[in-house]
């Protein structure tokens, strides 16, 4: 048996005509090549830092900066570490791009709708709005903003004053803050009680409206659970909550809650650039539905709008979704543009302030690189699962 | 309905009724359909009445245009007048006045170059020639024409460069010098050999990550430990390495997606002629599947050509960086909205004409992909 | 075949470039002569000290000292090119090589001479580190500054000083930091900050660029020493030396009141000149053969330059700065040269 197969079987390529061992030697001289690459670099930079005397190692991170930041959600001060002074940028580039991603979801839906109105007018708009915004680049835009626009601000002293509590000028935005008093844990419970209430209640709408072809107004009680048991815990704890209104004290407002000029240009620039894209990504959604659905949802009897809630969006949203999360990883890569109008993000306060004073630029831009990379992954990560999730789905 | 003129089943088509044609209709149809749709029309009247207007009488009617100082400009509306005393600093940057010429007999070659290119009737053969011209040739005479230093030109420091010729110099050489190094990283990506697609993945992936701000940050601060001393290329040069390898993550993804369209009998009948892997790559595959994404590499140009006004952050003076300099001259402060809006334009111009005719080439190649 | 080509080539552009790479600082004098010119870091703009014309011509007192470097090394005081950089890519550009010397009102301190692998070699200018505000606000004093916003740059020790300021006298602040001094004085004087601080004399030539000089003053606190001077990397002591004896010569040669246009004198009609004279020009001794370069290394620095007086008052007197501890020492000031013997 052995034998006659040795017989029918064609001879053996010479071993440098085998492909496969072809491709073994070529990665081999691919993987010493790049291994060669990656080490010259190394000791590049080794022997550099070795003969400029630069010093090297993480040893920094535990000292302290001796600089302040304009801007922090955790507790900063000049005595405060490198390491510290990391994660302030960090967590301020985190603020940024949430609440970019978060206004440009929203605008980038109207606009991406709009620009599919029957209405002329608001269709031509939006068009308008679209194609100006994502044909101008985004450092242009962020300029714009902070040095045309709230530049033109007037000096504290001549803040526009709005109900007294909010104040508009040069230095920012500056309103009310709350301060929270003792009981406030019961009103956050309440809050937290309410959405798990609304996602058991949307469980139960669902499996009976499966079951039994009923419906729940879900919309309407949820609105009602979301709105009316914090209000009922507000009135049992009797109001835990009072507000610090800024005041003009010396050159600046004191106190309250402060919208820097930095963070708002920032802030816009970044939304409206990107959901010029989300605009586009949303309508190219929308008009990939087949028509075909929207007639057959009617001539089952369905309203318009629950043709849009029912069959529309969630067929849509399965092609929106992918190329949004890369929008929304795009915003999160461009909010590194603080750093041309001073607001401390990560690239501005760690790879800039903080690599200026240590001088040690290979650990400190490895550190910046690798949250970026990690960005990136994490959400790359969330949309293979979600598309997976929405594969199974599918019938 | 009483009056029978025809015999049944020959009546004639009546014209529709009156208000289902013509404006009237229009006008109800679009923009009067229902009460919200009413609402929407008024709120976006209100918008144009109060944006429109303003801006024309700020850009036109009241806007100073003629003169050669900031007291020249007296009226309320733009001051044009500063654009016209700096554009040739935003056009060039500092590039010495009597050698602008050089810049200009580039321009010149590109569009002669060209504009055959756009031709229907112009014959493939001579298209080809003129590409690789565009592609190979012109950016080497390009090189000599802007620096010098040889054919009896006096050198012109990469320091003076400026303005939107240096927008122009480094988006067009990320993106030429970017393609063949994208080519290679997605045939790398879908290879089938392991190390090679792993390490192409890695390299991918890892520029696609990071923003570029921080490219040019390394480009700027890094680049020096990382090459042997006596390799110090100047700050331009590193931010078009920058650049390039930053770019050509992208379009190693755009080509990938052309070459994963290209249907598998393609490559089966490639080897079944007996073609090896370059050759059925270069011959088969590679022209269709670039064909196919060359809407793709116009819209990464065009991400490319935004980007790099982000080099004025490493001190290098684009269109942007320049309009910005022009702003902050203390004989000239207060015009930064006339420096950015000239600005924001002459970007406009480019990026609007670009993604429309990557939007007429995708409709004309119907493949339907999209970055 | 094509792959063999294209990975030979690669193969061996790399290895060419990267094997010859065992970086070996020193030796740049050698780069330099080899050259032909000095590669000088200067600013990207600050008036006084390193600035252009409209038709890309550098002046300044920073620029000054890159010329004489230059004047004494070539015996020719246009051999420079000039690098403008922002104080963050200052120091990098000096490690990497890509500048010889570093001329950029750097402030010479203990981390920098030591963690950063460069050499100060003197200062060219003392300095300090001032606050500028607007005359209405009426304020008199640095320390009536609690709450304000102040604008800076960064990457300077500029940002730590105010700091320790602020923090020494229990003031609050609010900083404004931006990437390039332009903006810093674009934001000052849009009214983003209330105080614009670095150093007294940055200052002095920033207010030129205002839209109204005389509606700011600037504070009489100085809240830190700024000793400014150019640096060279580790490494190549006789470049070392060549620059620091260059800034010596300069200042010497004021005190001995040699100046650019009596210096040619010395060496035409030698009737009298002192033995001091005659070994700064070179005549006697060997104080340019010690450095490795032309005995006329000195006088081509002060026929070309100017002497330490002569380049204050062509660059720094115009902007009305009072040259206080910058005179000589035998003339109220610090300036004080080791002897050239």
């Amino acid at each position: 048996m052995s034998e006659q197969k040795l017989i029918n079987a064609p001879a053996k390529p010479p071993f440098w005509r085998d492909p496969e061992k072809r491709a073994l030697v070529f990665q081999a001289i691919f993987l010493a090549f790049v291994l060669f690459i990656g080490y010259s670099l190394v000791r590049n930079t080794m022997a550099n830092l070795e003969a400029q005397g630069i010093a090297s190692g993480f040893g920094f991170l535990s000292t302290n900066t001796g600089f302040a930041i304009a801007e922090s959600l955790i507790e900063y001060d000049e005595s405060s570490t490198y390491l510290q002074s990391f994660f302030v940028g960090l967590s301020n580039t985190i603020l940024v791009s949430v609440i970019g991603i978060f206004f440009a979801t929203i605008l980038g839906f109207i606009m991406g709708i709009a620009r599919l109105s029957k209405n002329w007018l608001v269709s031509r708009l939006a068009a308008i709005y679209v194609d100006t915004l994502r044909n101008i680049p985004l450092l242009l835009q962020i300029f714009f903003w902070y040095f045309a626009v709230l530049r033109q601000l007037p000096n504290p002293k001549q803040a526009y004053e709005y109900f007294g509590v909010v104040f508009l000028s040069i230095r920012g935005l500056f309103g009310p803050k709350p301060i929270y008093e003792d009981g406030f844990g019961w009103i956050v419970a309440a809050v937290i009680l309410s959405i798990v209430a609304i996602f058991v209640l949307y469980r139960w709408a669902k499996k009976r409206q499966e079951d039994t072809g009923e419906r729940f107004p879900v919309l309407w009680t949820s609105i009602a659970l979301i709105i009316g048991l914090p209000l009922l815990a507000t009135v049992i704890t009797g109001f835990p909550l009072s507000w610090e209104i800024p005041e003009l004290k010396g050159f600046n407002f004191r106190g309250g809650l402060v919208l820097t000029p930095e963070f708002s240009a920032l802030v816009f620039a970044l939304s409206i650039y990107t959901s010029s894209f989300i605009a586009e990504i949303v309508r190219s959604g929308i008009l990939s539905v087949d028509k075909g659905q929207t007639e057959a949802a009617y001539s089952l009897g369905l309203k318009p709008s629950w043709t849009t809630r029912l069959v529309i969006v969630p067929q849509a949203l399965r092609v929106i979704i992918p190329p949004l999360t890369s929008q929304y990883l795009n915003l999160t890569k461009n909010s590194s543009l603080a750093a041309a109008i001073a607001y401390p993000d990560l690239v501005a306060v760690f790879a800039g302030t903080a690599l200026n004073q240590v001088g040690q630029a290979v650990e400190i831009m490895g550190m910046t690189l690798a949250v970026y990379l990690f960005l990136s992954l994490f959400i790359s990560f969330i949309m293979n699962w979600y598309n997976s999730k929405m594969a199974l789905i599918e019938r | 309905m009483t009056e029978q003129k025809y015999p049944i089943g020959q009546y004639p088509n009546l014209p529709p009724p009156k208000n289902s044609v013509g404006v009237v209709a229009w006008l109800r149809d679009s923009l009067f359909s229902n009460w919200f749709n009413t609402l929407l029309t008024i709120l976006a009247i209100y918008i144009v009445i109060k944006t429109i207007p303003g801006l024309l009488d700020w850009a036109f009617f009241s806007a100073d245009w003629v003169g050669t100082s900031r007291d020249d400009c007296s009226r309320e509306g733009a001051c044009w007048v500063f654009i016209n005393v700096w554009f040739d600093q935003l056009m060039y940057g500092r590039f010495p006045e009597d050698q602008v010429w050089r810049i200009q007999a580039s321009y010149i070659i590109a569009i002669a170059a060209a504009i055959p290119l756009f031709i229907p009737a112009v014959s493939r053969k001579i298209k080809t020639a003129l590409a690789l011209f565009l592609l190979v040739l012109f950016p080497i005479i390009c090189f000599y024409l802007y620096y010098g230093g040889s054919f009896g030109l006096e050198v012109v420091e990469t320091t003076l460069w400026g303005g939107l010729f240096l927008t122009l110099v480094i988006a067009v050489t990320g993106i030429v010098m970017s393609l063949p190094l994208g080519i290679l990283l997605a045939l790398g990506r879908r290879s089938n050999m392991p190390v090679v697609k792993s390490v192409c993945i890695v390299f991918i992936e890892f520029w696609r990550g990071i923003p570029l701000i921080t490219v040019l940050f390394m480009a700027s601060v890094m680049f020096p430990l990382f090459v042997p001393e006596e390799l110090s290329p100047d700050k331009l040069i590193r931010a078009l390495i920058g650049v390039t390898l930053f770019s050509s993550a992208y379009m190693a993804e755009v080509v990938r997606g052309g070459l994963q369209a290209i249907p598998k009998g393609q490559y089966e009948a490639a080897a079944a002629l007996g073609l090896n892997y370059w050759k059925s790559m270069l011959l088969i595959i590679l022209p269709q599947a670039l064909k196919m994404v060359i809407p793709g590499i116009v819209n990464t140009f065009i991400g490319l050509f935004k980007d790099t006004t982000l080099v004025l952050i490493i001190g290098l003076f684009d269109l942007l960086g320049m309009a910005q300099l022009a702003a902050t001259n203390p004989n000239w402060l207060g015009f930064s909205i006339e420096g950015y809006v000239f600005a924001a334009l002459g970007f406009f111009v480019f990026c609007f004409t670009m993604s429309r005719y990557s939007q007429s080439l995708e409709r004309r190649l119907n493949t339907g992909h999209r970055n | 075949m094509i792959k063999k080509v294209v990975l030979s080539t690669l193969g061996v552009a790399l290895t060419s470039s990267l094997l010859v790479g065992n970086a070996q600082a020193g030796e740049v004098l050698d780069r330099v002569k080899e050259k032909g010119f000095v590669q000088c870091g200067v600013s990207q703009g600050l008036p006084g000290f390193s600035s252009t014309d409209e038709k890309g011509n550098w002046s300044g007192l920073d620029v000054d000292y890159c010329r004489a470097v230059a004047a004494a090394i070539f015996g020719d005081a246009t051999k420079v090119k000039y690098s403008p950089l922002s104080a963050s890519e200052r120091f990098t550009a000096l490690q990497s090589g890509e500048i010889d010397l570093l001329s950029r009102n750097t402030t010479w301190t203990q981390t920098r001479d030591t963690s950063l692998g460069i050499n100060f070699a003197g200062v060219t200018y003392y300095d300090g580190q001032g606050f500028m505000v607007r005359k209405d606000l009426g304020i008199t004093s640095a320390l009536e500054l609690d709450g304000a916003s102040v604008c800076t740059n960064q990457g300077t020790t500029t940002e730590l000083n105010m700091a320790d300021y602020f923090r020494a006298n229990g003031m609050s602040y609010e900083p404004v930091v931006f990437v390039k001094a332009d903006e810093v004085v674009a934001a000052y004087d849009s009214g983003r900050c209330d105080v614009y601080t670095t150093d007294a004399s940055g200052l002095a030539a920033q207010r030129t660029k205002l839209k109204e000089p005389n509606a700011h003053m600037v504070l009489p606190e100085i809240i830190s020493k700024e000793p400014l001077g150019p640096a060279v990397i580790h490494g190549d002591d006789q470049f070392f030396d060549i620059v620091k004896w260059v800034i010596n010569a300069t200042v010497e040669a004021e005190e001995m009141g040699l100046t650019s246009d009596n210096i040619a004198k010395l060496l035409i009609d030698s009737n009298n000149p002192t033995p001091a004279q005659q070994r700064f020009v070179g005549t006697e001794g060997s104080l340019g053969e010690n450095l490795g370069i032309d005995a006329k290394w000195a006088y081509n620095v002060i026929r070309q330059v100017g002497n330490y007086g002569e380049i204050w008052q062509r660059n720094v007197a115009p902007l009305e700065l009072p040259r206080g501890v910058n005179n000589l020492w035998n003339n109220g000031g610090i300036m004080y040269a080791p002897p050239l013997r």
